[in-house]
């Protein structure tokens, strides 16, 4: 999932050793005491260096999905198919550069600047969704999108909205309130290929059986019974495996609705836990997509630097004009 | 590009008249009038504002959150200010 | 039934001068909406990102509109998406200004700004429409062209006086889009006859005041307009050039691919 921490073992440890100022203890269960009692931390607020840190890389890997999402389903715009499909596709990928930035400004109060993440993020040192790695090569995947990745997001967000950083939690709610719109959204065009021709619904299904999988997998890896320090912190309120047997439980009813077959021979109800079981998911093909970029990733990271690189002389030329109208008006003001 | 020109600016909006502003988050911007449109394409999608502030970030003057117990403690226990501190008889109404 | 056929049948052409004239607003807007929508997240800045994708969205949202009119009026298509999205090339009355690529952000600017600048007197004059549904969804537009012209005017002044790269590049996109500045005031058979019949008022006289407040802003940012320039025109007859035929490509695949279904 968006927040799930991305790095390998040996980036984790590198990051750990570079952390070199040592927090008494004391300071340590003061704070974790503050975060018991249930106190929101806020930008100037004293906090561990460790917590700043896991904070910032969460959120600008939060914020860093947001932005790389806008292309797969970028890539469909100019194709979408009636005026009222294009409108809303344009409309939803809106509020992903919308949600981008308002993490982005999240993660800067805790202290590192949007051009220093975003740095990261062109040069692969930093994370991002693996879903988004993943091609979307028919319409349908416009409606799967929609309906599973944006639901698997929602399931995160929700229990963020009570993360125990201010600022963090102020922008899920936001997040959460408009992205309602966009899991609908989704689940209606997919309902539409569902009930149309026999084509339509061909695509329908074919987009199921390629986004199910990577969708269950943008939960991270399976973490059942670890209490992480991120959990004391209350940075994260449930487990990998918690939030994604809720998607899974949730999503499969509305996948029956539609006549759409979940592509997992070992689905089934589970009448004890009241919850279904599902198939093995394939890690190998996750750390192979985080450490090879997988079908996409490449592509995506190329797309970012070329905008990035196009946008270098737009922001040269309004900050030098921006110089220059400051340059007039105080000389105005000086005579 | 030095990201020293990219100014941190923090958007306040009104979401109707008769209401007061309120903090909405920040934008990038290099002058007061993308600070306005960024703020507007941000914040405002959905018909949330009808008035916008903008504010340079390093312009704001805030409190030092060390400094809370002082500044902020010693209000706690001045109970009378508020009304409920004080009883009335029964049957005295709009008071 | 070959696909030329197939397509051929799926939508008629306006037999009327006045949806003529609709259709090219439509189409206008339409196909400049298109343009806007393939800079969805390639933008130069996340923040320009959304401000284009919602011009893109205001003019997608004006074609939808205006489509319905032409329809409401002339039963040309079974639906607004037919009647967008599956016409010959040749049957797209758009101007030649808007179908100009996305070269890079000066293009994009300078052509928004000439296009809206434009847009906001051929609407103004639709206010006094005999056409009220007409009247009200120029009334509409032109809240989000002013809003438009704006942005677009404020990024004319910040890159033409801005370094002597954006600088360059301004120069590039004038010298390069003036050229289709004529076509958008020319007053053809078309236009004579919808003015006659009291569908739109006869805006083509604000010509020289159009010129004059584009040179100004253009001169406030130490841009020249060229000089005697030969203006190319032919959009608003269907003589499109190349640049549409990519554009039709994309927006048109879905509904020929699969036609007469519902997305």
């Amino acid at each position: 999932m968006y927040s799930t921490d991305l790095r390998t073992d040996a980036e984790k440890k590198s990051a750990g050793e570079a952390l070199r100022s040592v927090e008494d203890a004391a300071f340590l269960a003061a704070f974790q005491k503050r975060i018991d009692d249930g106190a929101i931390i806020e930008p100037k607020d004293d906090m561990p260096e460790k917590y700043r840190k896991t904070l910032t890389r969460q959120i600008s890997q939060h914020a860093h999905s947001e932005i790389i999402g806008m292309l797969p389903e970028g890539n469909w715009v100019t194709r979408a198919p009636s005026l009222k499909r294009k409108m809303i596709l344009l409309a939803k990928i809106q509020d992903e550069a919308g949600h981008g930035l308002y993490l982005y400004s999240a993660a800067e109060t805790l202290g590192t600047k949007r051009d220093d993440m975003v740095a990261d993020l062109l040069s692969g040192k930093a994370k991002y969704s693996t879903i988004f790695t993943y091609p979307t090569p028919s319409w349908a995947d416009m409606g799967t999108v929609g309906w599973l990745v944006d639901g698997a997001a929602i399931t995160n967000q929700i229990p963020l909205c009570r993360c125990s950083y201010g600022p963090y939690a102020r922008a899920m709610v936001r997040v959460c309130k408009e992205e309602s719109f966009h899991q609908r959204q989704g689940y209606e065009v997919v309902t539409v290929l569902a009930r149309g021709t026999a084509e339509q619904k061909k695509m329908a299904q074919e987009s199921l059986d390629r986004i199910w999988w990577p969708s269950l997998m943008m939960f991270g890896p399976s973490d059942a019974g670890q209490v992480s320090q991120n959990m004391k912190w209350k940075i994260k309120r449930h487990s990998n495996d918690e939030l994604r047997q809720r998607f899974i439980d949730a999503t499969v009813p509305q996948a029956e609705i539609l006549g759409l077959k979940i592509p997992d021979p070992d689905l089934k109800w589970n009448e004890e836990r009241g919850s279904y079981d599902i198939g093995e998911i394939n890690w190998d093909e996750f750390w192979g997509v985080i450490k090879g970029g997988g079908t996409c990733g490449k592509m995506r990271i190329r797309d970012r630097k070329t905008a990035h690189k196009d946008g270098e002389w737009v922001r040269a030329a309004a900050a030098a004009y921006a110089e220059k109208q400051e340059r007039k008006h105080s000389a105005i003001a000086a005579e | 590009m030095s990201s020293d020109n990219w100014h941190l600016y923090e958007v306040f909006m009104r979401s109707k008249n008769g209401l007061a502003h309120k903090h909405a988050g920040s934008v990038h911007a290099q002058d007061a009038e993308t600070a306005i449109q960024s703020a507007r394409d941000l914040y405002t999608r959905r018909g949330e504002a009808s008035s916008l502030w903008i504010v340079k970030s390093n312009d704001i003057i805030a409190s030092d959150p060390s400094k809370s117990d002082e500044l902020f403690d010693p209000a706690d226990d001045k109970i009378y200010r508020h009304a409920s501190f004080y009883t009335v008889p029964d049957g005295v109404k709009n008071m | 039934m070959s696909k030329s056929e197939t397509s051929q049948a799926l939508c008629a052409m306006p037999t009327s001068d006045e949806m003529t004239y609709v259709l090219r607003l439509a189409d206008n807007a339409m196909i400049l909406g298109q343009r806007l929508a393939e800079m969805c997240g390639h933008a130069p800045e996340m923040e320009l990102d959304i401000a284009l994708t919602n011009f893109s969205l205001d003019l997608i949202g004006q074609a939808a509109l205006l489509y319905d009119c032409v329809l409401a009026r002339e039963n040309l298509a079974p639906n607004s998406d037919v009647l967008a999205m599956t016409r010959e090339q040749s049957q797209y009355l758009s101007c030649l200004l808007v179908a100009q690529p996305n070269v890079d952000f000066a293009h994009i600017i300078v052509r928004h700004y000439m296009f809206v600048t434009f847009q906001k007197r051929q609407y103004e004059a639709l206010l006094s429409s005999k056409d009220k549904q007409l009247a009200a969804i120029a009334e509409k537009a032109l809240k989000e062209i002013a809003y438009q012209i704006r942005f677009s005017k404020a990024w004319v002044l910040r890159l033409g006086d801005g370094t002597d790269e954006s600088h360059e590049r301004m120069v590039e996109a004038v010298d390069c889009l003036w050229r289709y500045s004529g076509e958008l005031f020319d007053k053809d058979d078309v236009l004579c006859s919808v003015i006659g019949s009291g569908l739109t008022a006869d805006f083509t006289n604000g010509y020289q005041n159009w010129q004059d407040e584009v040179s100004d802003v253009f001169a406030e940012a130490t841009l020249n307009i060229p000089s005697d320039t030969h203006m190319l025109m032919g959009g608003y007859l269907g003589k499109q050039e190349d640049h549409l035929g990519h554009i039709l490509v994309d927006m048109q695949y879905m509904q020929l691919k699969y036609p007469n279904l519902e997305w």
